[in-house]
């Protein structure tokens, strides 16, 4: 359930959730999510522009040469939600290779986690994810929870280029950059598997908001032959 | 009868198809994209009869140079911009902003720069025969989505024109002239509370600068440390354009039409709705100041800003 609403700046209506990160916080979120996606798509409310559901928050922008921040926070307070029992979510298994030269930050995560290289690893590949949410530049997706001894920040200035395929961890979650960009995440791989596809326009990204992921180590030979 | 285009003879820095912008995919991580300065895109298109959500041409610092094959067009440049127009066996004439032209068969558009700002946009009679994606003509760079596969334009690319009806070319003028400024207005942000007394009080009172780390995504900050005394990482969450995140480092980003759709650093402010364009066109090198300003001041602002776009749009003639 929402437990505070207010405004991130003059277009967005930002609706938090509490600050835990747990599945059923995030359900929560989900099911917001769902409900407003559908009124938009049949003209129940006007003016916005995106949802943008999070581990524990929603953002809502809207256009504010049609609307603004009360009307929205008004009909966000009037919804009554039911809990989406739809569950079409899927298991999807990633490649990675982590080799020095993909594995960026082995030097920091060591220093940082005071553990080896092959530590690191085993933890990290021996769980199942769980995709809390999908965004910053097509299709990354947000997966949860890493182990508690592999839980590191964000880096402290983040990185112009982060390479396209990047596998990163920070606090407990993992994730992949789908695109060459920008990003502060502690890179321990890279994937040489498409996550984001424009022409499939109806679901371009491979991994979707509670679907589980698990990740497979791979040498750079299969990653440099790589094809799909 | 062959289509009309424009043959690229130079790229120029940063050429791209935008428009109004994508909506409906932050959730799978998809920004707006659009013109960076939504008031320019809008006269632009208003300067050639189109429709407001028209495809144009946006450049930065240096533009294209562009040669008209097949036909007869009449374009326009909006911003603050240095342009010539070569006109076939006739030779170069300097080109003004704010004012439509006919371009005939065989002449070019030199743009050669823009002058206190970053962008510019070109826009012609019917607009530019592309396909849209996800409802929007816009060009990702970051996510390759859009015209020219998703990239900015390169040497030799054409870039097709719809159907420019040659019976009705008209001449037109917006009496409007393009003035930077370098204060930006900002209402606080969700994680305002993060930051120190002393935080706060430097970023209303001392100067930031726009460093080169500028462009469509966003442009980050040089100024006094914005210390944190809360944590310098939040769980990754949505982002809006005009957001400004600091990270640990203290210096702060601001998003821009590209950003991407989540992010992890606290949110100290958030530019005012009717300072993105200005915002967007700030140059590297330049020292801005942020002044507070209520949610209820920004509502206003807004209104006005978007009174006196229409004001300039009725009287274009």
């Amino acid at each position: 359930m929402i437990k505070n609403i207010s405004n991130l700046g003059d277009t967005a209506v930002y609706c938090d959730f509490g600050s835990e990160v747990n599945e059923i916080i995030n359900a929560s979120v989900i099911d917001y999510f769902h409900h407003i996606s559908k009124l938009i798509k049949d003209k129940k409310i006007e003016g916005i522009t995106n949802l943008t559901p999070s581990y524990n928050k929603l953002i809502i922008s809207f256009d504010l040469t049609i609307t603004n921040y009360k009307k929205i926070k008004n009909f966000i307070e009037s919804l009554t939600i039911n809990r989406d029992i739809k569950n079409n979510n899927q298991k999807v298994k990633i490649p990675v290779c982590c080799d020095d030269e993909y594995g960026l930050d082995f030097p920091r995560l060591i220093e940082k986690l005071n553990i080896d290289k092959e530590k690191i690893l085993e933890l990290y590949f021996s769980k199942e994810y769980f995709c809390y949410m999908t965004g910053f530049i097509a299709g990354m997706p947000f997966l949860g929870d890493l182990n508690k001894n592999i839980r590191c920040n964000r880096l402290e200035t983040p990185r112009l280029k982060m390479p396209k395929g990047s596998v990163g961890i920070t606090e407990q979650f993992a994730n992949i950059y789908t695109f060459e960009s920008p990003g502060g995440w502690n890179i321990i791989g890279n994937t040489p598997k498409k996550i984001f596809d424009d022409k499939n326009l109806d679901q371009p990204a491979l991994v979707n908001p509670g679907d589980k992921v698990s990740f497979y180590q791979i040498t750079k030979e299969d990653y440099l032959n790589w094809y799909e | 009868m062959n289509k009309a285009y424009f043959e690229i003879l130079r790229a120029g820095v940063n050429t791209t198809i935008q428009d109004k912008g994508r909506n409906h995919l932050y959730h799978v991580g998809i920004a707006v994209s659009g013109a960076i300065d939504q008031r320019n895109y809008i006269f632009a298109n208003r300067l050639v009869e189109n429709q407001f959500n028209e495809a144009v041409v946006e450049f930065a610092y240096q533009g294209p140079l562009l040669r008209l094959k097949n036909g007869k067009i009449n374009f326009a440049i909006s911003g603050d911009i240095f342009f010539k127009i070569i006109r076939k066996n006739l030779g170069a004439e300097d080109g003004e902003c704010y004012k439509s032209y006919i371009l005939n068969e065989g002449d070019q558009i030199d743009i050669i720069s823009t002058k206190n700002s970053t962008y510019g946009y070109l826009a012609v009679n019917g607009g530019f025969d592309l396909k849209k994606t996800w409802g929007s003509y816009s060009t990702n760079t970051k996510a390759n989505i859009g015209p020219n596969d998703g990239k900015k334009y390169s040497l030799k690319d054409k870039i097709f024109i719809k159907n420019s009806d040659t019976k009705n070319l008209i001449e037109r003028k917006i009496n409007y002239s393009y003035s930077p400024d370098n204060i930006i207005r900002i209402i606080k942000g969700t994680n305002f509370d993060y930051f120190s007394k002393y935080a706060i009080d430097k970023l209303f009172n001392e100067d930031f600068l726009i460093t080169n780390l500028v462009d469509r995504m966003g442009i980050r900050l040089k100024g006094p440390k914005l210390e944190n005394i809360v944590n310098t990482n939040i769980k990754s969450e949505g982002l809006v354009r005009g957001v400004i995140q600091v990270p640990a480092d203290g210096n702060p980003i601001i998003m821009l039409s590209d950003h991407g759709t989540v992010g992890g650093y606290p949110k100290i402010a958030v530019v005012i709705a009717a300072d993105l364009d200005l915002v967007g066109q700030l140059t590297p090198g330049t020292k801005i100041n942020f002044r507070e300003v209520s949610l209820e001041e920004a509502q206003n602002i807004f209104k006005a800003y978007t009174d006196e776009t229409n004001k300039y749009l009725n009287e274009c003639n």
